[in-house]
């Protein structure tokens, strides 16, 4: 996913020259990012020069929107985005306890990537599915009432499929 | 004319224009309201609240510089709830700024410490935890500190709105903001032409000139070595403002004096040089009008621009002269000319600048600039460095008797003076291409036209009946709207003078801090200096470059005309395209 071809350069060159005849393009820097990321799971810095240069804004302003956004990730992530639910409702049934299990299994601090390449442990605010916390997201898929060995047991479910 | 309304302010009722902030009008009146993220040249952050007032009827206090007066509208700026207002947000900044004011830069000189002592801040309240940050030292020219930054903005603004260069940003939200280049790359590497324009604006110590006095110090205590200084034109203009004067006091004779009591064995003037660039410039530019050359010719004295041409407008390289700047071929001549007459090894020569820029640190390092593998300009410090060291050195400056620069590179012409502000160098390059093209005399030498602090000036003069037209911008955003129009049509003019600052060197990047209840870059402060200049011009009996005797003798024994072959090896370079990571090279419209 995160590697740089040219198929994917022309697409986010398409998807700018779109923005680009519109009122305001520059208003839609964020969608575009949004865009980057979708293709690549990360923004490039490369990337972000290509956006700079053909949306005609200042890198510094891409770097200060890409920073402040927690959602836009500036390294590449592993193939699959392990997302641990820190609101209230998981915060209280032990979420941190989950993401303390998956710091130890997985040996990574929140944010970073899996040497292998294969998780990025991020936290999130709410999932919306507080009936069943504490609760993690791996990818677009959400798993419940966690604890210590059934986190453990879905992210070796991943490891396996992926060998 | 705008509507009058009534507006009362601490209990007294006055009339005033509407569509007014209640900062602006509150001036206007006498009240200043302290104030922090604002600058009347930027737009309007609000981010400091610092200047809040309290409005009757409003839910809660107002950032002064950013809301509108209505008529009827009752504000006091100086309850006791509001300045213990004041006094917290204050409090609460400087729980996250180191507690180092003693051994800072910018000690005395600093904005935020003197908020806190007009607040009364006696003691701290808050702790909490403190950001910490390494600081940046990889740029020849500014340093960046994020440990002093309060997170104002006004560098960023100036970067983006006055200077248009666009290195800086606030990266990261809440605690963790930092204001850096993009990708957080390192300044050396960045887009940053080194203008040195965020240093001026910074309220405290989170942008300074890379600081070159102790080294200097040092040198100065060789025997071994001679120590040559050269000094710009508005150094001369400025630095008397270090030492409490007010703008505007040309204090040339004291700094040469104070020069050479810092040990200096010879003070030269850059002014002469400044003469011998418009020899050599004034004389390209007749060459390439006479022999169809690339026109507009844009003038090549500012350091900053000169980056900034060549990441941003790299198609107008060949537009640019090729001529050095006047510290350059000041520094080239000393290590010459000068070295050859007084029987030296050019090894043996320290050759120092005391400049109004931060960018000529940069230029000075640049090895294109180099001469048979020698620097030119081997130290150069700005004139707030040069002030300090004249202070620390115990050295007074305000009482000290006159003296004048020596020859043969420290004599000038009225010309060389006016280099300092925007439209001299036009001006004094006018003065010399007329005569040299036409034959004659220019009577009226004051160019009204190109003078003054109007972002883009234009003039037209006529040259044996051929008509010249020419354009002045000064601050790197006005010489990209002007470099803008050269893309759309390359025939509109023949001549263009760009200082990278605003105001031009006056408004230098390594001028003196604002001083108390004045703001950086106020422009009635670059009048005054820019006034100096001009009347130092105006005293002079010899006031066109061409006519300076010092200049005749230099071409006659040494360089034998402009554009020479021995000029060419010493006064001029090429410069090149440059893309550091992450620019954008500005389209062409």
């Amino acid at each position: 996913m995160t590697e740089i071809t040219q198929d994917k350069i022309d697409e986010i060159r398409d998807f700018i020259n779109t923005v680009n005849q519109k009122d305001d393009s520059e208003s839609y820097l964020i969608a575009v990012l949004h865009k980057v990321q979708s293709i690549f799971g990360y923004l490039p810095q490369e990337i972000m020069d290509e956006v700079a240069e053909k949306m005609q804004i200042p890198t510094a302003h891409i770097w200060g929107v890409a920073t402040f956004y927690h959602y836009f990730n500036l390294k590449p992530i592993g193939k699959h985005v392990v997302s641990v639910c820190m609101g209230t409702a998981c915060y209280v049934k032990g979420a941190d306890k989950v993401l303390d299990t998956i710091r130890k299994h997985l040996n990574v601090q929140v944010g970073e990537t899996t040497e292998d390449k294969l998780f990025t442990l991020q936290e999130a605010r709410c999932l919306g599915a507080c009936g069943i916390a504490p609760v993690m997201m791996i990818d677009e898929k959400i798993y419940g009432e966690l604890d210590a060995k059934k986190t453990t047991d879905i992210l070796n479910q991943y490891r396996k499929a992926a060998k | 004319m705008a509507d009058k309304i009534t507006i009362s302010i601490n209990n007294k009722e006055y009339t005033v224009d509407a569509g007014q902030t209640i900062m602006q009008a509150a001036d206007k009146l006498g009240f200043h309201i302290p104030r922090l993220c604002y600058h009347p040249k930027l737009s309007i952050e609000g981010s400091c609240r610092v200047c809040i007032v309290e409005v009757e009827g409003a839910r809660s206090y107002v950032a002064s510089c950013s809301f509108p007066i209505s008529d009827g509208m009752k504000i006091h700026t100086n309850t006791q709830a509001l300045r213990k207002a004041r006094r917290d947000i204050i409090e609460l900044i400087l729980d996250n700024h180191p507690q180092d004011c003693h051994t800072c830069e910018r000690d005395g000189n600093c904005e935020l410490q003197r908020l806190a002592s007009s607040m009364g801040i006696r003691a701290r309240h808050f702790e909490g935890e403190k950001k910490h940050y390494e600081k940046d030292l990889s740029s020849d020219a500014v340093i960046r500190d994020p440990d002093k930054c309060i997170l104002c903005g006004r560098c960023v603004r100036m970067c983006s709105e006055i200077q248009q260069v666009h290195n800086l940003t606030q990266a990261h939200r809440g605690f963790n903001t930092v204001v850096m280049p993009a990708y957080n790359m390192p300044m050396g590497d960045s887009v940053c032409t080194t203008c040195g324009q965020c240093i001026n604006v910074c309220p405290t110590a989170a942008f300074l000139e890379k600081n070159y006095t102790q080294e200097l110090f040092e040198k100065l205590n060789d025997p071994d070595l001679i120590k040559v200084a050269q000094f710009a034109p508005s150094v001369r203009a400025a630095i008397g403002e270090a030492f409490g004067l007010a703008p505007g006091r040309n204090m040339e004779g004291e700094l040469v004096a104070a020069l050479r009591k810092l040990g200096f064995d010879y003070v030269f003037d850059t002014q002469f040089a400044a003469d011998l660039t418009i020899m050599e410039e004034g004389s390209e530019f007749l060459e390439r009008l006479q022999n169809k050359g690339t026109l507009p010719m844009i003038t090549s004295c500012s350091s900053a621009w000169m980056k900034c041409m060549e990441q941003f407008y790299p198609d107008l390289i060949d537009n640019v002269s090729t001529c050095k700047s006047p510290m350059s071929m000041q520094g080239a001549m000393t290590k010459s000319y000068f070295a050859q007459k007084i029987g030296v090894d050019p090894t043996k020569i320290l050759s120092v600048a005391v400049m109004c820029c931060t960018a000529k640190k940069y230029e000075a390092a640049r090895p294109e600039l180099e001469v048979d593998g020698l620097r030119s300009t081997d130290i150069v410090i700005t004139t707030r460095e040069a002030a300090w060291m004249i202070k620390s050195a115990g050295i007074d400056l305000l009482h000290i008797e006159p003296e004048e620069a020596e020859h043969p590179l420290g004599v000038s012409s009225g010309a060389g003076a006016i280099f300092g502000t925007t439209g001299g160098v036009m001006e004094a390059a006018i003065r010399t291409a007329y005569e040299l093209y036409t034959g004659e005399t220019l009577v009226d030498i004051e160019v009204e036209a190109i003078r003054g602090l109007k972002g883009i000036k234009e003039g037209k003069l006529l040259m044996d009946g051929k008509e010249i037209r020419v354009a002045v911008a000064h601050g790197l955003g006005n010489a990209c709207k002007l470099l803008d129009e050269v893309r759309r049509d390359p025939e509109k003019y023949h001549f263009i003078e760009i200082m990278g600052c605003p105001g031009g060197c006056v408004g230098g990047g390594g001028q003196p801090y604002a001083q108390v209840n004045t703001i950086p870059l106020d422009d009635e402060a670059l009048k005054k200096r820019a006034q100096a200049l001009y009347d130092l011009d105006r005293g002079k009996t010899i006031r066109r470059s061409h006519d300076n005797p010092d200049v005749q003798k230099l071409y006659k024994e040494f360089l034998q005309s402009p554009l020479s072959p021995v000029s060419h090896k010493y006064l001029h370079t090429h410069y090149k395209v440059k893309t550091p990571a992450g620019i954008i090279p500005k389209n062409q419209h």
